[in-house]
């Protein structure tokens, strides 16, 4: 037995099932171990300089033929995005880029393998930009590579770098805006102080018609999202929060452009070019998101791309798995994951669904046992006859529900644009009063009157409440450890009536912890046999017994079998021990199906057994009497009844319980509970969820490693942080106040500029402190409330 | 006081440089990780007992 404190010096995962040592260093496996060598032998020791064991485990159960299928040329096509001759380049997403030293080794793959001309990581984003020689290093063998030093590629969400242009442009338009702005607030400095000096009057033309070219692209260019955006939305009899926008943006540039050509005054293009600048600030503020998560994800990230066909001519062969036909007989390798339901031909095997139901117990299959997809196989490989389509199968079914078509119009936020309803009504309403008073007081000025209302009224600040508040909720909430896909999800939580949660590996943790011995008691040598069985096995139930049980001394058994799927068979002097299933114990008749169980007999004689328990999250019981007194709680599992009793024990009283529901059933559940008028929030981990996820209000997945696995969701939330669940909802109340108030300044702001306005004497320099004064008051206003909520949330 | 016509657009020319300068920076990618090198300069100090490599960006436009 080794002293479990010693952690490997290149992943940091405690030494316990192994301990290798190679130059003074310790580590947990044999993959760990050939890092290490392939680097220091490369002189790239540094890896573990610059941050102490920084690798990631290497499992060394990853299939040889896992990345055969990227020998395809129509793969290769997809996933490259440039080749010539001896020269192909390619992002490629990794997810376990986590610290410096992976950006370092990752960018120093040239000395390992010298086809490789030069990798870029972008560390946010988690993709590195290869450049190789695919003549001396095919797209498989990098891949391979990859894998092999821990950086499993992710090939199947391949994005490409949109988000990088639309950035870009932002860039540009934000660049172009702000020396506008610039230039025209200095040639208007003249026009602010020394109006009256009679030097200016020669040059107050040179001047205007500079601002009026220096406006010209900021209207083109820069304000043409909004302009676009507001034509869009009236298109569809909606008036956003651009129309508004997009009319004070009008009215600005043509009042002022008509000032300049006639000379009667100097414009407001300082005004113009500021509130483009300001907008367009608050919108890269909005922008700077979570770009390394991925929140739309389906089922096709999850799945292989191909699958290995074995023809008629029993030759194996890589197609693309939605070129399987009913009929076809596939294999499956070890690891390797099912693509679609289907029959299994072979004697045994022992699928994996955990990827799917979260649950982490394999389970044993027979010959002609129906496989559905999804399930890894976990053992020698299998073969499979393929019994529907990929898109019919009966997990990726869930993906043709109406939910997951719906293409819902991306709104920034919906109270935004309720009150911008009303606001640009009111705004018009007010502008047509000051009209009519004026024609018919003194016409001559009824136009200019009514286009300062319009200037005036523009609601800058009221666009820019919502971008800095949200966008400071959205970094604070990332920091705390829930991840919103955007600032919808921040209002939709503050609504929320129904909290429901799915069970395995949502309020429970993925792994089994807790097992509880029924039956007769065992004899020391017995005790010492079953631990030293166990140590031999690598079956998820037997590592968690094993860590369960007391430590024995090490005993060298005198025979050891495992039956894969089934249990061990092992033998020490007298004693001949049998753990495992029920019938491989030779206890048929045993009654309880609803739990994990292992079962023990000793030479024949049936003894007991072990019953799991789901080990629960760490304050989950908290949790639900904090959430109870404003929500219904409903637990919505997939799972058998089980659970029950431990579940009515720990939750409050009115929680409801629901169990064996299928995914479908999941989504209807909560499509009935919308249609009685509950927001709902859920909460799920597998894809199994993903169907309600989709379907509720707000969809939260809960994930150990962020960055890893996650359903098409509205957020993603760290394992960890699901105590603080009710502080968020807490918390997206009291930004959705935040934004409510900043409206409240900015309507005072607004109103102060009416008054001038409809007074018909907003003179250039009013303008042009009470616009960017407003949005920076706004700014502050919100970075420093959300601030504040942010400390509360800690 | 018609100097002003020069120095105006004196200013001006001066500031479209260092706006082309920005734009042509945005087009090359400056802006797109704004992180990832912050990290990558700390590699610097070990190349140096090794023959220069990598890292340092070499101006391969292929």
């Amino acid at each position: 037995m080794v002293a479990c404190e010693t952690q490997c010096y290149h992943c940091g995962e405690n030494c316990d099932t192994e301990d290798i040592i190679v130059q003074d260093k310790h580590f947990c496996c044999d993959g760990c171990k050939m890092v290490y060598q392939l680097l220091s032998e490369n002189n790239l020791e540094a890896y573990y300089q610059l941050e102490t064991r920084p690798g990631n485990a290497v499992r060394a159960e990853q299939s040889k033929a896992q990345y055969a299928y990227l020998d395809l040329p129509e793969v290769q096509e997809a996933l490259l995005n440039f080749r010539e001759e001896g020269c192909a380049k390619i992002t490629i997403t990794i997810p376990s880029i986590h610290c410096s030293s992976c950006v370092y080794l990752l960018e120093h793959l040239p000395r390992i393998n010298p086809a490789i001309e030069q990798v870029l990581v972008d560390f946010v984003r988690r993709e590195a930009a290869i450049t190789f020689d695919d003549r001396k290093l095919s797209l498989r063998a990098l891949a391979e590579l990859l894998a092999k030093i821990g950086y499993t590629p992710d090939l199947s969400n391949n994005k490409a770098s949109k988000i990088s242009s639309i950035n870009r442009s932002l860039y540009q338009k934000i660049g172009l805006a702000g020396f506008c702005f610039g230039n025209i607030m200095l040639l208007s400095f003249p026009e602010y102080f020394i109006i009256s000096e009679d030097d200016l009057v020669d040059y107050k033309a040179f001047f205007g018609w500079l601002n009026f070219l220096l406006a010209l692209p900021v209207l083109l260019y820069c304000a043409q999202d909004y302009l676009k955006s507001a034509v869009a939305s009236l298109k569809q009899r909606i008036i956003g929060i651009d129309v508004p926008i997009s009319l004070g943006i009008v009215a600005l540039f043509s009042r002022s452009s008509y000032e300049i050509f006639t000379q009667t005054g100097a414009g407001y293009m300082d005004s113009f070019a500021g509130l483009i600048f300001f907008l367009l600030i608050g919108k890269w503020y909005q922008n700077k998101t979570y770009e390394s998560l991925s929140f739309e994800r389906d089922y096709t990230a999850y799945f292989p791309i191909a699958a290995t066909k074995v023809n008629s001519k029993s030759e194996e062969e890589q197609v693309l798995i939605k070129e399987l036909k009913v009929g076809d007989v596939i294999k499956i390798r070890n690891q390797e994951i099912i693509p679609t339901d289907s029959i299994l031909k072979s004697e045994k095997a022992s699928i994996d669904y955990s990827f799917v139901s979260g649950e982490s117990i394999a389970i044993a299959k027979n010959r002609a046992d129906k496989l559905y997809a999804g399930g890894r196989q976990i053992g020698a490989s299998i073969y499979l006859e393929v019994l529907k389509e990929v898109d019919q199968s009966y997990f990726t079914q869930l993906w043709n529900q109406p939910v997951f078509q719906d293409n819902r119009v991306a709104v920034l936020s919906k109270t935004v644009n309720v009150i911008s309803r009303y606001f640009t009504l009111s705004i018009l309403s007010i502008a047509l009063l000051t009209l009519c008073y004026w024609l018919w007081v003194d016409a001559s000025v009824a136009l200019l009157t009514f286009s300062a209302v319009l200037i005036i009224a523009c609601p800058c600040a009221l666009a820019l409440a919502a971008p800095f508040a949200f966008g400071n909720i959205l970094r604070l909430f990332g920091q705390e450890g829930l991840f919103l896909k955007n600032a919808l999800a921040v209002e939709q939580l503050a609504e929320i009536t129904d909290v429901i949660f799915d069970k395995t590996g949502t309020i429970t943790s993925n792994k089994h912890s807790n097992a509880e011995y029924d039956g007769d008691l065992l004899s020391d040598t017995e005790n010492l046999l079953l631990k030293n069985s166990l140590r031999g096995s690598n079956h998820p139930l037997s590592r968690t017994l094993y860590n369960i049980l007391e430590d024995n001394n090490i005993i060298t058994l005198d025979t050891f079998e495992e039956y894969i799927g089934k249990g061990i068979e092992a033998k020490h002097e007298t004693i001949n021990m049998k753990i495992g299933s029920a019938n491989f114990v030779g206890n048929a008749q045993d009654t309880s199906v609803l739990n994990t169980t292992v079962h023990i007999s000793s030479n024949a004689v049936y003894k007991g057994k072990f019953t799991f328990y789901n080990s629960y999250r760490k304050g989950v019981a908290k949790l639900f009497n904090q959430l109870k007194q404003h929500f219904d709680l409903v637990i919505l599992s997939g799972d058998n009844e089980g659970e029950r009793k431990n579940l009515t024990k720990l939750l409050p009283a009115k929680t409801k319980l629901i169990f064996n529901q299928k995914p479908e059933d999941k989504l209807e559940f909560i499509k009935y509970h919308q249609s009685e008028g509950a927001k709902v929030l859920m909460i799920g981990d597998g894809l199994n969820d993903a169907g309600a996820l989709a379907q509720s209000d707000v969809g939260i997945a809960i994930s150990e490693d962020v960055n890893v696995f996650s359903p098409a969701c509205d957020a993603i939330l760290d394992a960890s942080r699901f105590k603080q669940l009710y502080h968020y909802v807490k918390a997206s109340k009291a930004a959705i106040k935040i934004i409510k108030w900043s409206f409240v300044l900015s309507f005072i702001y607004n109103v102060i500029g009416l008054y001038f306005a409809v007074t018909g004497q907003l003179a250039p320099v009013v303008a042009a402190i009470l616009m960017p004064l407003s949005s920076i008051t706004i700014v502050v206003f919100t970075t420093i409330v959300t601030n504040l909520l942010g400390r509360k949330l800690e | 006081m018609s100097v002003i016509y020069i120095l105006l657009t004196v200013s001006i020319i001066v500031a479209i440089i260092f706006f082309v300068a920005f734009i042509v920076a945005v087009r090359n990618g400056q802006f797109d990780d704004s992180y990832t090198p912050s990290v990558r300069m700390l590699f610097e100090d070990e190349l140096v007992k090794e023959q220069p490599k990598s890292t340092i960006k070499t101006n391969k436009t292929k």
